[in-house]
């Protein structure tokens, strides 16, 4: 795990969450989502979470993002890419942030190097999965399922 | 030098501000939806540094919870999707303070 490599993903993907958050235009803002999802995918690389750095890839920049895009793309007015801003948010946002960060850097016990760690295999995860895990699994494509048709029915033509 | 779980930490609390600021402060219904998948996202950078930088990084614990984090994550950016579009449909804004109808 080198610095180097850290700190360029960080700046990256700060700068991008930046973007997104504060670019007055829509569809750039979403493009901009794209570059952080992008980031926090290298960062699960660099902690050695090759598989959930594969599915953040599919499913964040391959689905919600494509998702967000398409929804741009249906309610979109030129008039209403600009909005307005409320600036009580950056407010709060700031203020939790200070507080954040001043737990974390107060806590001592968390500047801990990481321990060497033999490398998490696909097969490993696939088999913990299916035997610790098969509740939990079945559970979310049930929740997968519900929230799929309940969104086909939230958007469903109503007939007149 | 090798980077401290202290970093991860502060890069993913600088990323769920960021979302924070996203959803609080923008008027668009859809920045307020990458607000909240940022968020999302922050917490599951949590999940994968506390596992990494744990004292039992052969139980891939934090690894399963992200995965289900992600999962579900996508289930709720498709309904909050559908919303966005359903309120569209009703109102022809996704501006929200115009979304005053149940206002006292």
């Amino acid at each position: 795990m080198s610095a180097s490599a850290f700190v360029v993903i960080a700046i990256v993907t700060v700068a991008g969450a930046l973007a997104a958050a504060c670019l007055r235009k829509l569809i750039h803002a979403a493009l901009c989502l794209v570059v952080a999802f992008l980031g926090i995918a290298a960062f699960y690389f660099l902690l050695g979470a090759e598989f959930v750095g594969l599915v953040q890839v599919f499913v964040y920049v391959g689905a919600v993002a494509v998702l967000i895009v398409f929804t741009i793309l249906l309610t979109r007015r030129e008039d209403e890419d600009d909005v307005g801003f409320n600036w009580g948010g950056v407010i709060v946002a700031l203020a939790v942030f200070g507080v954040l960060s001043w737990a974390i850097l107060k806590t001592t016990s968390l500047s801990i190097a990481p321990p060497a760690i033999e490398a998490l295999t696909v097969k490993r995860i696939g088999q913990i999965l299916m035997t610790d895990y098969i509740w939990p699994l079945q559970c979310v494509g049930v929740l997968l399922t519900a929230a799929l048709i309940g969104a086909l029915v939230l958007v469903m033509e109503e007939k007149r | 030098m090798t980077p401290t779980l202290t970093l991860f930490l502060i890069v993913s609390a600088a990323l769920f501000c960021i979302g924070l600021l996203a959803a609080l402060s923008r008027r668009h219904a859809i920045f307020i939806l990458i607000g909240i998948e940022m968020m999302l996202a922050a917490a599951n950078l949590n999940f994968i540094a506390f596992w990494r930088f744990g004292a039992e990084p052969q139980q891939p614990t934090g690894v399963m919870v992200a995965i289900f984090s992600i999962a579900i994550a996508a289930a709720e950016a498709a309904v909050g999707v559908a919303l966005v579009i359903a309120v569209y449909r009703h109102y022809r804004t996704t501006n929200v303070t115009k979304l005053d109808r149940l206002k006292g």
